[in-house]
């Protein structure tokens, strides 16, 4: 039974004449509807500064004929409006036909609890633990300046009507905390952020005052930071640790990797499926099926169960990441990647939690070997230019490395990369895989979706640092 | 169809009066309509078209000093009843912050509409698609063009209405096209991409799609076959598409909200030297049908021009009512950022700024977030052309660039070849002694 269409004129046997009759000349194609309530709150500059409740109802329309989509989206949930949708999608796609694949996996998969983590805490405990989390932050040290502390959840339910009146969906909760310090000692002023979240209520992620771990850890990279000097530039060896850090994989590879880049061969990676891309040992997978996490799905966006993708074996690649359309247009089957930031949005491939397994060494035993290096521990945003192959990202906390030692923090440091090539410049895999505390948006074509990564410590042997210091 | 003012005006009634029912001392609220068309044209053949019909309200409800904000796409009046119980409710236990208001009635804005924001022209599908087909047949006649990312041409009109309960209620419709081409060039095994993009509020005054689709060739062939280059300090060039990022730092800088918390490298800055003499930052509001030209800003507060750098010293930050507030400052009407932004003109020409030393960097695209607005830290990878005695002499690529803004700022010169083609605008500009991260 649908819910989402309950308060509006159409009931499923209406939404599906319309859905069918549209797509029944076409290759494939969906009714997406979506209903998503989200919540945030801020704490900036000692105050309360926002508190935004946010609900959102739509739909989404899609027919799909050989490689050409036609998409109708509205958040008027009406026949009149469906129709319009209809015969806007009929028009584009007048000239082609094709045939219906109703072929969809079924799935129980339940990787997180139908909840809805808005509700679950009062707004007066919401507004508490801002607070808390303020004066807690504060309290650490005179050097804290200012602070910034947010709560975001959502829960966002959807419903995919396939042509022959299949109905599929999935109710998804999702919460996030943030925190940022800034600490001005000695006329500088730094920063460190930090953040834990995923697809549980809020009070998962506060047990154990776990909240002043948050708070803890952003002041702790700020604190660092203060001391930090001017980062040197040029190539040298590069120590990973582990968690975060692995943006790396998500931006040097997993762009890449994407079946849509590789359809139109345009990725720097589209004939090298069955060669080698990485050192031996380096194993990478996109999984979208652990339990609770911010990447995770129990569907994607068009319906097909989550999987864990194996994208790279032992230095091997092995597959694209796919969603139903260049799955079909490749001769293979979707991986449950379609994923799409709303119903405003059309389906991509995207990733979900993109991992890369441990392997046998230590961390120490890579910082030893490295004469003239840095390491970095954690990161802000990341770029990729997936036709050229070429990556970046931002360090927010890394170290030198002089002579196997951890040496001074420095600054800001941007390290540059090509993904088909630095792969193979992994001279050691960690035996410490650990996933990101739960806090990953990636960016596609404008669209933004929750996702994870997950990395052990590496050594890099070769990669240019960005600095001031020559 | 775009809804009218009318229909937006009752939205926005049946809000406000609700909330003034359950006890709200103040509301403002702001009601969207908008309907966007894209065409997606790959390889010169349809890859997709998109239509989206867009609703929506955001609801801000004052109680003193408390406040609460709802947004939703749902506007069935049962619907909307619930979300202003909702913000009434949150909004009563949200404790009180001595800054919130609604902004000073004196500055409303009041006055002609006479910008020409909105152009009705329509464009049918395939009028869309013979566009941007042309635009990819022109790139394509390049013969090392080899592929292509995909080519847009996009169509979006929309209409609000901003109103609030100390009797503001206005709004307008506006208008923007959108094309852009990407394409892929291919080499002696080394593949590049790149793009050029139009957008403007009359459809009359994007680029004709043969320059777009020759222009994006142009760019994609010109990065073939870089080199990396050693790690070296160089004064850098850089393309307008690139040096009007910087005017976007600056004001991401010299917000209220920034100024107000202390973190930006541009505090107490004011009536300081901040570049060098010979440059002047102006944000003007009023040019006539210019992307980011607008009557008012998201509290209803009219926009004036302001004169931000003045032979290199900081004159003004752009300020909003809470900020301003905290600042003890009026808005001067940029809740919403700010308008056509832009750096005068410099005296050189483009062709005397490349030859001004042996050896420059032209710098044509930039990649990662590595700006650091509090410090003015800066450290991005980048791309671009290596400049030998004046001439272009070989592309160059997985490099960093970096320094930090304060000295950046101070070493700016420009060219006098400015253009009003985004909402934010540089001519092209000379940075002297970066540091580049190289091999």
């Amino acid at each position: 039974m649908t819910s989402l269409l309950k308060n509006s004129d159409l009931s499923l046997e209406k939404a599906d004449k319309i859905v069918s009759e549209t797509l029944n000349s076409c290759d494939d194609g969906e009714l997406y509807v979506e209903d998503t309530k989200s919540e945030t709150i801020v704490l900036d500059d000692n105050k309360i500064k926002s508190s935004n409740y946010t609900s959102d109802l739509g739909y989404g329309f899609r027919a799909v004929t050989g490689d050409t989509v036609a998409y109708s989206h509205s958040n008027e949930i009406s026949e009149k409006s469906l129709k319009n949708s209809s015969d806007n999608l009929k028009s584009t796609l007048k000239n082609n036909s094709g045939t219906y694949n109703s072929e969809i996996k079924k799935t129980n998969q339940k990787l997180y609890k139908d909840i809805d983590p808005i509700e679950s805490k009062s707004m007066k405990s919401k507004i508490e633990l801002l607070n808390n989390m303020n004066e807690y932050a504060r309290s650490k040290d005179s050097s804290v300046k200012q602070v910034t502390a947010s709560l975001l959840a959502e829960k966002k339910n959807i419903e995919i009507i396939r042509s022959g009146g299949e109905l599929l969906s999935d109710n998804r909760p999702l919460v996030r905390i943030n925190m940022s310090v800034m600490v001005e000692k000695n006329g500088r002023k730094e920063t460190g952020v930090y953040g834990i979240g995923g697809r549980q209520d809020y009070d998962e992620y506060l047990k154990n005052d776990n909240w002043k771990k948050v708070c803890d850890e952003a002041f702790r990279i700020a604190n660092t930071n203060i001391e930090s000097k001017p980062s040197p530039a040029g190539e040298m060896k590069v120590v990973l640790g582990p968690g975060w850090p692995a943006i790396l994989i998500h931006e040097a590879v997993g762009h890449g990797l994407e079946g849509d880049f590789n359809r139109k061969k345009t990725s720097a990676f589209h004939d090298l499926v069955g060669k080698k891309v990485a050192s031996k040992g380096v194993t990478i997978i996109d999984d979208g099926t652990i339990d609770n996490r911010r990447g995770s799905l129990n569907i994607d966006d068009e319906g097909t169960p989550t999987e864990r993708t194996v994208l790279i074996e032992d230095g091997i690649l092995k597959n694209f990441m796919q969603d139903r359309l260049n799955a079909r247009l490749m001769n293979t089957k979707s991986t449950g990647n379609g994923r799409r930031e709303s119903y405003k949005h059309v389906v991509m491939p995207r990733m979900r939690n993109t991992i890369m397994l441990g392997g046998t060494n230590t961390q120490e035993e890579m910082i030893k070997s490295v004469d003239k290096g840095i390491f970095a521990v954690s990161f802000g945003g990341g770029q990729v230019d997936i036709t050229s192959g070429k990556f970046v990202f931002n360090c927010t906390e890394a170290y030198e490395i002089i002579n196997g030692k951890v040496g001074a923090p420095i600054k800001g440091a941007t390290l540059i990369g090509d993904g088909p090539s630095s792969l193979k410049e992994i001279l050691m895999v960690g035996n410490d895989m650990m996933l990101d505390p739960g806090i990953g948006t990636c960016g596609k074509a404008g669209q933004g979706v929750p996702v994870g990564v997950g990395q052990p410590s590496l050594l890099i042997n070769n990669m240019t640092v960005g600095g001031t210091q020559l | 169809m775009i809804k009218d003012q009318d229909y937006l005006k009752k939205i926005a009634d049946i809000c406000l009066s609700k909330s003034k029912k359950l006890g709200s001392t103040d509301a403002s609220i702001l009601v969207q309509s908008s309907v966007s068309e894209n065409i997606n044209v790959r390889n010169k053949k349809l890859d997709g078209s998109e239509r989206s019909e867009n609703l929506g309200v955001v609801l801000t409800t004052y109680l003193g000093k408390k406040k609460s904000s709802i947004a939703s796409s749902n506007l069935k009046e049962s619907n909307l009843n619930e979300l202003v119980d909702r913000c009434i409710e949150t909004m009563k236990i949200t404790p009180e912050d001595e800054y919130n208001s609604l902004p000073d009635k004196d500055l409303h804005f009041s006055g002609l509409k006479d910008l020409d924001l909105y152009d009705e022209t329509h464009l049918s599908n395939e009028d869309k698609i013979n566009y941007i087909k042309e635009a990819e047949d022109e790139a394509f006649s390049n013969n090392k063009i080899v592929n292509t990312n995909g080519s847009g041409f996009g169509e979006n009109k929309s209409n609000f209405l901003l109103a609030n309960s100390n009797g503001f209620a206005d709004g307008y419709k506006t208008s923007q096209f959108t094309a852009y081409c990407e394409v892929v060039s291919k080499s002696n095994g080394s593949m590049e991409r790149d793009y050029e993009y139009t957008s403007k509020r009359f459809y009359s005054d994007i680029l004709k799609p043969k320059d777009l689709g020759s222009i994006a060739a142009d760019h994609a062939v010109k990065k073939l076959n870089p080199k990396k280059i050693k790690s070296e300090k160089i004064s850098l060039i850089f393309d307008k598409r690139i040096s009007k990022n910087f005017l976007s730092i600056f004001a991401s800088a010299i917000s209220s909200s920034a100024i107000a918390k202390g973190t930006t490298f541009l505090k107490d800055k004011l009536n300081q030297k901040v570049f060098n003499t010979e440059l002047n930052i102006n944000d003007r509001g009023d040019i006539k049908k210019a992307n980011g030209s607008r009557y008012f800003d998201s509290e209803g507060i009219g926009i004036i021009n302001l004169d931000l750098i003045k032979n290199g010293i900081l004159q003004d930050y752009l300020i909003d009512t809470y900020n301003g507030k905290k600042i003890n400052r009026k808005s001067n009407g940029r809740a919403s950022g700010t308008t056509n932004l832009y750096f005068e003109n410099g005296s050189k020409t483009f062709s005397e700024l490349i030859k001004s030393e042996k050896k420059l960097l032209y710098i044509k695209e930039t990649i990662g977030h590595g700006t650091n607005i509090i410090n003015g830290d800066y450290s991005v990878g980048a791309s671009g052309i290596m400049i030998e005695n004046g001439e272009f002499s070989y592309p160059v690529s997985e490099i960093t660039i970096a320094g930090n803004l304060n000295n950046i700022f101070q070493n700016i010169t420009l060219a006098d070849d400015l253009e009003f083609n985004y909402s934010t605008n540089s001519p092209t500009m000379h940075v002297e002694g970066m540091i580049v991260g190289g091999k």
